[in-house]
């Protein structure tokens, strides 16, 4: 527990990605089984008990502190785990502080009447660090930034010349704390065997398509088809399961079970998530409401109906077909699908075409904002995890732009920390600027030095980390889609903004106003 | 004889004892002025008169240079002196080098000022002595029982342990210039790290008083116009104000470090854009203060600035009463 209380404590204040895996990957390469394996569990969200609740917490405190002093504490440090772990008054002990594995067992087994007593106990033999550890898990929010993808990449650097993929190749069914996932991944036990589970198969994706490679593009080698605004998902059902799983391997089937529901067929198939109603792909707004949830109501499903827009076909019942061509795979989706009619499930269409600039003009006239663009994919090509060169492309719209005026700067993390590099900006309604976005990239380095020195030089007021500058700069900030929001002043959020220019020949006042933006959400 | 309240009390410029004619690490110029350490909030220039241990008074000569006071003068611990109709002596706060308490004696009363004060052991400076008396002044940055500072020994270790498992990068701490610096050089020191220690020009002027008055630094070496290669693996100290900031840009892909109390509390060190929060303090903490007051047995504290609440309360369930001077203009920040 001491060891993963220090993970913990890394964790949190690490910002960069590749701090964080080294982090884990150390933690996994000195810790014994089976602490490893719980610990690798409670960051992958994998760890559950029913009787531990914040409560509990709450009376520990009241039965070791003095109320008057809580409250002041409370009130100044704002969080409830982090104030009781750290003014814990312990009682003289000669227990060591508990480990991980003893603290699971007993969270999971001992009765409720029981935990107090217990929890009391081990937080009397542990310090600060061990104790925020402790009682973060029993309340179930470790909130340390680090995702299930993260801690399955950092297992994989423990191996020799596995990837994150692998790991979730065999993840499924496993259970903590994974001894034999660890013995394989350390080159002395066999490779779990996921027989029939609904394992995760690492996606095929795309390159972006530049100016120069459109030339190249031989009509006749490559199919078409619109790559719409969801998220790509993969609905893998085998004789051993159901699994909805996003790009990234997160198993989100759980907030949407009307597409588990569906799959009733052994195969898995590639495909995008979203929010359909009668056939029409509402906005990506509309399908962020489903999203991050772990579990979800009749209202909710009622209100964004979910569907998913086939693109592929991977497995069809046992067999492996990624080893076949674009083409073929195509017939056998087609077919497939027009055999099992899945419910809440419909082809992607090929979009018919003999010439690039023929493909070109049906991409510009592509208005609807549920499209993002154009997939392009060799007739020929296997079904590659990863992105392999000159097999599938994304032709994405081009991008819409506003002028807006610079609001607030903060200072970034990692190599940037020391620069302003996430940038608030707003546009004019009347004579007032309402914040409408951010952007952290689409700049060159150069152009940040230019911004940093003018967020430093143009200071008004600071609040913590953040700048609030003069009303001077107007940055061209382009996106991709402008979408209704209810969660913005503006009534406006945008999608993939990012800064394409700065406009130093641009007063502050001749910037968009509000209502330029309002016509282009769709 | 005359309650305390009488003849020590709080005017704008700070704590004013009347029979003696002067005032306590005062905010603003005055006639007569007693130190208690070198700090810039308590130590200000354009006194005429100043009263001071010798370590403070160099060390404030070397900040401000000798033109800063009119007169300066130094009284070594435990010597006693008369200023006006008051007795006045030096004890030890173990604060930072040459930080005092300062004890005064008045028609039988006695009141000891603590200044800023830690109980934890420090190679750096001499260590509290702790001064029965009638009124205890003490500060209260750390009054809250959240606030217990580890074993410095222990942050140190997590510092190493963090320079080994990302040996391509810079480790950069941010730390004051007088006091922190030394301390943390000091414990990298007895944690066996014997490489050179790296310094923001900022800290340099202060590290020689140190050597001076016996406390051994090891290699240290400039930052400021070091190579980037040569940073690599090293440890850097600089202000807190430089740490995430345009001049950490010479160093590699830094791990921002900050040597404070207040690291204690999460969101302090995530709003300070901290990546390796080290709890290292020069003030005493929750069972620092209550064990001094416990030792002090002053039947009264007065609470010159910090969260004098908790520790009000605190020192009332013993029975002990408390006031809070609220005096003004010493900064919250130990950084």
């Amino acid at each position: 527990m001491i060891a993963f209380g220090h993970l913990l404590e890394r964790l949190v204040f690490s910002p960069g990605r590749l701090a964080k895996v080294a982090l884990i990957r150390q933690y996994f390469a000195t810790q014994p089984d089976p602490e490893r394996g719980i610990g690798l569990a409670a960051i992958t969200g994998d760890l559950k008990f029913a009787a531990a609740k914040p409560g509990l917490i709450r009376e520990l405190a009241a039965s070791r502190t003095d109320p008057v002093l809580f409250a002041l504490a409370y009130d100044y440090v704002g969080d409830l785990a982090e104030t009781v772990a750290l003014m814990w008054p312990p009682r003289a002990t000669n227990a060591a502080p508990p480990s991980l594995s003893e603290v699971v067992t007993s969270l999971q087994n001992e009765p409720k009447s029981a935990l107090p007593d217990i929890v009391a106990g081990w937080l009397d033999a542990s310090d600060a660090s061990v104790r925020f550890a402790l009682l973060k898990l029993i309340t179930g929010g470790l909130r340390v930034g680090a995702s299930a993808r993260l801690a399955k990449t950092a297992l994989a650097e423990l191996g020799e010349g596995l990837q994150a993929d692998d790991i979730e190749e065999v993840w499924y069914g496993l259970k903590p704390p994974y001894l034999p996932l660890f013995a394989w991944v350390e080159g002395h036990g066999e490779r779990p065997d996921p027989a029939d589970a609904p394992v995760f198969r690492p996606p095929m994706l795309a390159h972006p398509l530049e100016a120069q490679d459109i030339a190249a593009l031989d009509p006749a080698n490559y199919r078409a088809e619109w790559k719409w605004d969801g998220i790509r998902v993969q609905l893998a059902a085998t004789l051993g399961g159901r699994a909805l799983y996003s790009r990234g391997a997160e198993d989100i089937g759980g907030g949407f079970p009307e597409i588990l529901a569906a799959m009733d067929f052994h195969a898995v198939l590639d495909g995008e998530l979203l929010v359909m109603r009668d056939g029409n792909v509402a906005p990506f707004s509309d399908l962020q409401q489903r999203l991050n949830r772990k579990t979800v109501n009749a209202r909710i499903q009622t209100s964004y109906p979910v569907g998913v827009r086939l693109y592929d076909l991977l497995f069809e019942g046992a067999e492996d077909i990624r080893g076949l061509p674009f083409d073929e795979r195509r017939r056998r989706l087609e077919a497939w699908y027009a055999r099992t009619q899945p419910e809440r499930m419909d082809l992607s269409q090929l979009i018919p075409f003999d010439t690039v600039p023929e493909l070109a003009e049906k991409r510009l006239h592509a208005r609807a904002a549920s499209i993002e663009g154009l997939m392009l994919k060799r007739a020929d090509s296997a079904y590659v995890p990863g992105r392999p060169k000159g097999q599938w492309w994304k032709w994405k719209r081009d991008p819409l732009t506003i002028d807006a005026v610079l609001m607030y700067a903060q200072r970034g993390h990692g190599k940037r920390s020391s620069y302003y590099s996430d940038f608030t900006f707003g546009l004019w309604q009347d004579d007032q600027l309402l914040p409408v976005g951010k952007a952290y990239f689409g700049f060159t380095d150069l152009e940040l030095l230019f911004l940093d020195k003018w967020v430093r030089d143009h200071t008004i007021n600071r609040f913590g980390p953040v700048r609030e500058v003069a009303r001077g700069l107007v940055l061209e900030v382009a996106f991709d889609a402008a979408q209704r929001s209810t969660r913005h002043k503006s009534g406006v959020a945008l999608r993939f903004p990012r800064i394409s220019r700065i406009r130093t020949d641009k007063p502050a006042d001749e910037a968009d106003q509000l209502h330029t933006l309002m016509a282009l959400v769709e | 004889m005359p309650h305390p309240q009488t003849w020590l009390t709080v005017r704008s410029e700070g704590l004013f004892c009347a029979p003696g004619g002067f005032f306590i690490d005062p905010v603003r110029p005055v006639p007569r002025a007693i130190i208690s350490h070198a700090h810039s909030d308590h130590a200000r220039s354009g006194h005429d008169h100043v009263l001071a241990s010798p370590a403070t008074q160099v060390l404030m000569a070397t900040r401000m240079g000798a033109g800063a006071f009119g007169s300066i003068q130094s009284l070594e611990w435990g010597e006693r002196m008369r200023v006006g109709d008051v007795t006045v002596w030096l004890a030890p706060a173990g604060h930072v080098l040459g930080s005092a308490q300062i004890c005064m004696e008045y028609q039988g009363s006695r009141v000891v000022v603590s200044g800023d004060y830690k109980r934890t052991a420090d190679a750096t400076c001499r260590a509290f002595e702790p001064v029965g008396c009638d009124v205890f002044v003490t500060e209260a940055t750390f009054a809250l029982p959240v606030f217990q500072h580890p074993d410095p020994l222990d942050e140190i270790r997590k510092l190493l342990e963090s320079v080994a498992l990302f040996p391509e990068r810079t480790h950069v701490v941010g730390c004051y210039a007088l006091g922190k610096t030394q301390r943390l050089i000091s414990l990298l020191r007895q944690a066996g790290w014997d490489a050179p220690v790296w310094l923001h020009g900022a800290l340099i002027p202060l590290c020689g008083v140190y050597e001076t008055y016996g406390v051994p630094l090891g290699d240290l070496r400039p930052a400021t116009v070091a190579a980037k290669d040569a940073l690599v693996g090293q440890i850097v100290l600089a202000p807190p104000s430089a740490i995430a900031d345009r001049w950490a840009r010479r160093l590699a892909e830094p791990v921002v470090c900050l040597a404070s109390g207040w690291m204690r509390v999460r969101q302090r060190a995530k709003q300070a854009g901290v990546e390796l929060p080290l709890i290292i303090s020069d003030h005493a903490d929750w069972p620092e203060l209550l064990a001094t007051i416990d030792e002090v047995a002053a039947p009264e504290i007065w609470v010159t600035h910090g969260r004098e609440e908790a520790l009000i309360h605190a020192a009332e369930q013993r029975g002990i009463k408390g006031r809070a001077l609220r005096l003004v203009g010493y900064e919250e920040d130990e950084t």
